[in-house]
Order: structure tokens, then sequence, then C-alpha cells
């Protein structure tokens, strides 16, 4: 399945080729065009001389990870965040680190030799390391590089009632979507841009779009669930099982008002069951398209996914089903609304 | 004028929904202007053709205010809420909100100290008993700005959105007084700026000018107890040194100076610690763009209670009226 081995691909900001080499083995049959650009995008295109709107759907390859940054004496790798890690989702979790995919685990001191203090706060990244059974410095060094990162092990897995539960799900659920509807028999230029780096600082997206020149961009993205314990109704930024999410802002964007609007009206005569992302927090590659050049317009469809940026999230298959058939409707309509011109 | 400025702060317009602005600007400079067209950010850019000679000035005032968007509805009917812009906590609680589908609702906060007041701890309630009825006035994603109506207390006025209307108004009737100018003129009225100075970015990619100039509000330093700052109200338009979006460029800050004393127009200097305009956005387009700014002095930005001086913005037209005309070989 598809999405199974996407999830389980690796592929830190800046390292994506792993999970590019993957999308490009799928999509290049059913392309005009293929190319991966200077910061590693993997550009992929459908009719790029037919006239009508050039639309462009974009999702990011990379995935929050951990790099090397050091080898002990004693074998062991000190390691840091690339996007946002909580430190607190890391220990004793199982990882494999670098081109070698050498299996670790991320240690820490056990709770019977830890001071009263110490049980008292979470371990710091400082206060972490990565064991790969090394027993000296050199071992490890024939192993692993600098640079390099650590990913966890997390199996793609289908749980209870129609739930999925994987890492990576951000953005990779995005990137299954785009290889998805790139498929669709369309007769206007669709591209879908596969970026780079989003974890970091939206980067990829920018010089992305700056080669595809979209009229239109939809932003395929997971996106964090709140409705887990422990968090009041009013805080939830969007629900498991609700539906896809439309963004109307985030921190990054205010997508075009009108498309936005159009998205709700057809989920509603679609019966497609969609929700609002009730957050004005957080970022997408929308940020970045939306500025490119003269301006584009945009939207941010989200498949929500608890526990992101950790070693495992949990997303419900009919939203991302339905996420699907929301973009797949919309590039129908706009398919008819090109044969009757 | 006052009439521009009352009609300009009581339209509706919260960052990426400023339609009702722009359509308002539109039937007050459609007649005064060569073209005039809005594009997929929502800048309004109208055009003055200027003589061959001439060069190509953006002037750009947003046409965005700060605001609210609904985030959830309870079962009794009251709304949570997130911020569109840089909304201060303490100008909200007791403060009326109005929505794009016209409800109007009043902000107040659960129990608990001011102190530990976050956005989360308000709430908006709009009238209604139950759920059901709330959805009937408004949305969980609509947006919402300040209600709050225009004062006039003779040269001092006050309303909602002096920032950034009172810019666009200086625009507008800068619009109506120039006729042929030397140079050709972009007056941007952008859309997005209080989210990241977004219209003016890519509106002036699309321009390209020789010379950027915003008019927007800064802020002042004549009130009791206030932060330090030599701007005061009264005493004529700003001419930027910087902010934090922008060092003016020195030949654009000098040229400014020298026709506000060619012309007798009275400014003053200004110096803004925090906070950034369309400048900021505009200077670095493309292989970059001399650029400045005109400024009005304006108190208690960012509340529902923004207060300028009808002479600082006339002296704000006249800055703008003369730079239109100027030889910008220099630039």
């Amino acid at each position: 399945m598809l999405l199974a081995r996407l999830t389980e691909a690796n592929g830190a900001p800046g390292q994506e080729g792993e999970v590019r080499d993957l999308i490009r083995a799928e999509l290049e049959a059913h392309v005009d065009e293929i190319k991966t650009d200077a910061l590693g995008n993997l550009i992929a295109i459908k009719n790029p001389d037919a006239p009508g709107p050039r639309v462009m759907l974009a999702a990011h390859m990379d995935e929050v990870a951990l790099m090397i940054v050091g080898i002990e004496s004693n074998g062991y790798l000190k390691f840091r965040p690339i996007g946002g890690v909580d430190p607190r989702v890391l220990v004793a979790k199982s990882v494999v680190v670098g081109a070698k995919k050498v299996p670790g685990v991320i240690g820490s001191k056990p709770i019977h030799l830890q001071k009263p203090a110490e049980r008292e706060r979470p371990f710091t990244i400082q206060e972490l390391l990565i064991d790969i059974g090394a027993k000296t410095k050199e071992e490890a060094e024939r192993l692993v590089k600098l640079g390099e990162c650590a990913y966890f092990t997390t199996k793609y897995e289908e749980i209870g009632n129609g739930k999925i539960k994987a890492k990576a799900l951000d953005d990779r659920v995005g990137c299954e979507l785009a290889i998805r509807l790139l498929q669709e028999d369309v007769s206007f230029p669709l591209i879908a841009a596969f970026t780079v780096q989003e974890e970091v600082g939206l980067r990829g997206a920018g010089v992305a779009t700056y080669q595809v020149k979209p009229d239109l961009a939809l932003v395929l993205e997971g996106t964090t669930a709140s409705d887990v314990p422990g968090t009041d109704e009013h805080k939830h930024a969007t629900t498991v099982g609700a539906g896809p999410c439309i963004t109307v802002i985030d921190r990054v964007s205010i997508p075009y008002p009108p498309l936005v609007q159009e998205l709700f009206a057809l989920a509603d005569e679609e019966g497609i069951k969609v929700q609002v992302r009730r957050n004005t927090a957080g970022g997408t590659d929308a940020g970045r398209i939306q500025m490119s050049e003269e301006g584009v317009k945009v939207a941010t469809i989200a498949v929500p996914c608890r526990y992101i940026h950790s070693p495992v999230s949990v997303m419900s298959k009919d939203d991302y089903e339905g996420a699907y058939k929301l973009v797949k409707s919309y590039l129908k309509r706009l398919q008819e609304r090109e044969a009757s011109n | 004028m006052k009439t521009i400025i009352q009609q300009l702060t009581e339209a509706f317009g919260p960052s990426g929904f400023e339609t009702e602005v722009t359509e308002l600007i539109k039937s007050m400079i459609e007649e005064h202007v060569d073209e005039l067209g809005v594009d997929v950010l929502g800048n309004l850019i109208a055009v003055k053709k200027g003589s061959q000679d001439g060069k190509k000035i953006m002037f750009a005032a947003h046409t965005d205010e700060i605001g609210l968007v609904v985030t959830h509805i309870d079962d009794k009917g009251f709304l949570r809420f997130g911020n569109v812009g840089g909304v201060g906590i303490s100008t909200l609680v007791g403060n009326r909100v109005r929505f794009a589908g016209g409800a109007v609702g009043a902000i107040y906060q659960e129990k608990g100290s001011w102190k530990d007041l976050t956005l989360d701890k308000l709430y908006i309630d709009i009238g209604a008993e139950s759920k059901e009825e709330a959805l009937k006035k408004v949305k969980v994603g609509e947006f919402g700005i300040f209600h709050r109506e225009f004062e006039d207390l003779g040269n001092r006025l006050i309303a909602k959105s002096m920032d950034d209307r009172v810019g666009c108004a200086v625009l507008v009737e800068a619009l109506k007084t120039i006729k042929n100018p030397k140079n050709t003129l972009y007056f941007v009225f952008t859309a997005q700026e209080e989210v990241g100075l977004r219209g003016a970015r890519t509106a002036a990619y699309g321009i390209e000018p020789d010379l950027g100039i915003a008019l927007d509000v800064t802020l002042t330093g004549d009130m009791p107890e206030a932060r330090r700052m030599d701007v005061s109200l009264g005493k004529g338009a700003a001419i930027k040194v910087k902010d934090s979006s922008l060092i003016a460029h020195p030949k654009v800050k000098d040229l400014l100076v020298s026709l506000a004393e060619e012309k007798q127009i009275p400014y003053q200097m200004e110096v803004l610690d925090a906070g950034g305009t369309d400048a900021g956005a505009i200077h670095l387009t493309k292989a970059g763009v001399p650029s400045g700014a005109i400024s009005i002095p304006t108190r208690y930005v960012h509340s529902p209670s923004e207060m300028v001086d009808i002479r600082d913005v006339k002296a704000c037209v006249d800055l703008v009226v003369a730079l239109a005309d100027k030889d910008l070989a220099a630039i």
C-alpha cells in the first residue's frame, strides 16, 4: 500500500531523497514531465502546454527528525531535532540511523538511578543519547556519519474502526493524495510539487512555485488534531473523524476566500463532511505559494492527525478519503468549466 | 475629508476580507484615475499616468484592519475566537464585535485574574440562547471586527481602524487633488498588511516601482506617562526614519524633508521602535526599491479608539501631492 510505503520511508528536511525516489517511481509513467530542482523539490507535470488554468497540488516530503551532531567516546550518538520535536516523546524509542539504517534506541538514565529532583522534570535533549550498540567512537563512526539523521521505526498499521497509525503522516498523507490525484484525467495543466524543508521554514515551496507559475494551488497537509484527553472542546483545532479541514486563516496565510467558499459549497453539494480548521496558529506551504510573484490563489486542505511531530500519529481513513474526494470533485468541476469554455 | 475618513473607518475589512473597503474606495476615486484593478491578494491598484520623463511611484495604504475569527460555538451559543493580526488582549474585554454576516456581540472573560488573561479565556456573547440560534447568526471560520462608530471631536477624530483607513483617506484626497502629475502614480490600497505586509509584496512585484512610499499610522509619545517617542498629534506629517521593517532610504527621507520645507508643510521626524509598514515589503522587492513612509501620528493604535488630528492628515495629503510632481532624477 502506497501510504504505508510513504510513511515508512525516511526524509529529514534537506534529506528527502528516499521519499523523492519513491514518489518519482510511482509517478513517472503517469506524467509528461518530472524533475528535481536545485532545492530538491520534485515537480511532476501533466499537460504542460495545454490551455486552461495551471493548477498545482503541493505536499511536503520532509518530516521532523533527529540529526546526529556528535559521537561520544563510548560510542553513543548525540543528536538535535530538525523541525519541532517535543523531547518528552523521545525517551526509549527505537530508531534507525542514517543511510545504512543502523538500528538504535534513544537511551536515558533509568528511573531507579535518577535522583528525586530528576524524576520531577522531563529529560532535555542534551541528556538523551542514541545507543547503536557500539562500544567505541571508532566503531560508531564506521556505521554513522555526523549530519545523518535518526528516524522512528513505527510501522504503518490500521487500528480500531477505520483509523491509521503511522509516523510522518505530516505530510506523507498529502504526498499520497497528490500522487493519486495527479492520475485524474484532466485537459488543463496539472502539476504536483512535492516540496522540501517545510518543517524548517517552508523553504522549498517558494522556489517550486516560482518555476511552476500556477494560477491556483491546493496545499494538501496533515494537520494537528487536538481532540485528545485533557483539552477543552473550544481549544480543539480539528477533530479526527469530522472530515478533512479547510483553513480560513493560519499564521502564514489567509487562503483565497472565494476558493475557500467554493470548496465548502462543493463539499456540501457532494455530501462530503468537512470542518473548519479552528486555530490561527501553525503554517503550511500555502504561505509561500500565495506570496509568489504577483500572488497565487491558494487553499489548504488537511487531514487531522493526532500526536503529530511525534514517533506516531493517528488519523481517520474517512477524513483522508474525504480529502481525496473533495479535491477530485474540485478538479472535475474545473474540467467541466474548461469543457464549457 | 472628515466624511471620507468616517465612511472608510466605519467600513468592514479584516485582513483577507477587504472587499467592502476596496469597493468604497473604488467609488470615491474611479473618475480620477486612468486605470483601476483588483489583484489576487485583494489589492486595489489605481494608476494615474504621468509625463514621459517621470518615474513610477508606488504609494501604499492598507485597507485591512485587525479582527477576530470564530473558532468554536458552544451549546449555550457563546463563541470562542482567534486573532486576525495584532490584537491586544487588554482592548478586548467589554468591547463589541461585528461579523461579516452582520451579527454583533460583546466580548467578555471567564473568571480569573487580568494578569493571566489569554485569548482562549475570552468569549463572545451574540445574544444567542442556544447553539442552534447562534448558528443562524454566525459560522465557525467567520471573520469579525471591532464594532465602533466614528467621532468628530473638532481637530481630533476617534475611530476604529484609523490604522490604516486614514492612510487610504490621504491617498483618496491626494488623488482628487492631483491633475496631470509629472510621475506615474500607482495608488495601491493594499490587502493583508496586518498579517505580514502581504498585499504590498505581490503588488510591488508586479509594479516594479522606482520609488515606494507607505502611508500608514505611527505611534505618538504625547500622552500621560507614555512610552518615549518624539511624535505628537498636531505637529504635522511624520517622515519615517526607521521602524522594525524598514530603514527609510536616506535620499527618500531627505527628499520628503526638503519638499516639506519648500512647501511649508508641517512635519516631524518619526523613529518607531516596533512595528512595520508596507514599505518594509516594497523596498525588498526584486532588485530593491528606494522606499520611505509618510506616517499619520495616531494615538491608541490597534484599539477600537484610534485618534488622529485632521491637521496632520491634511499635511500628509499635501506632501503626497507635492511628491507626485517632484523630479526624481536624484533617487
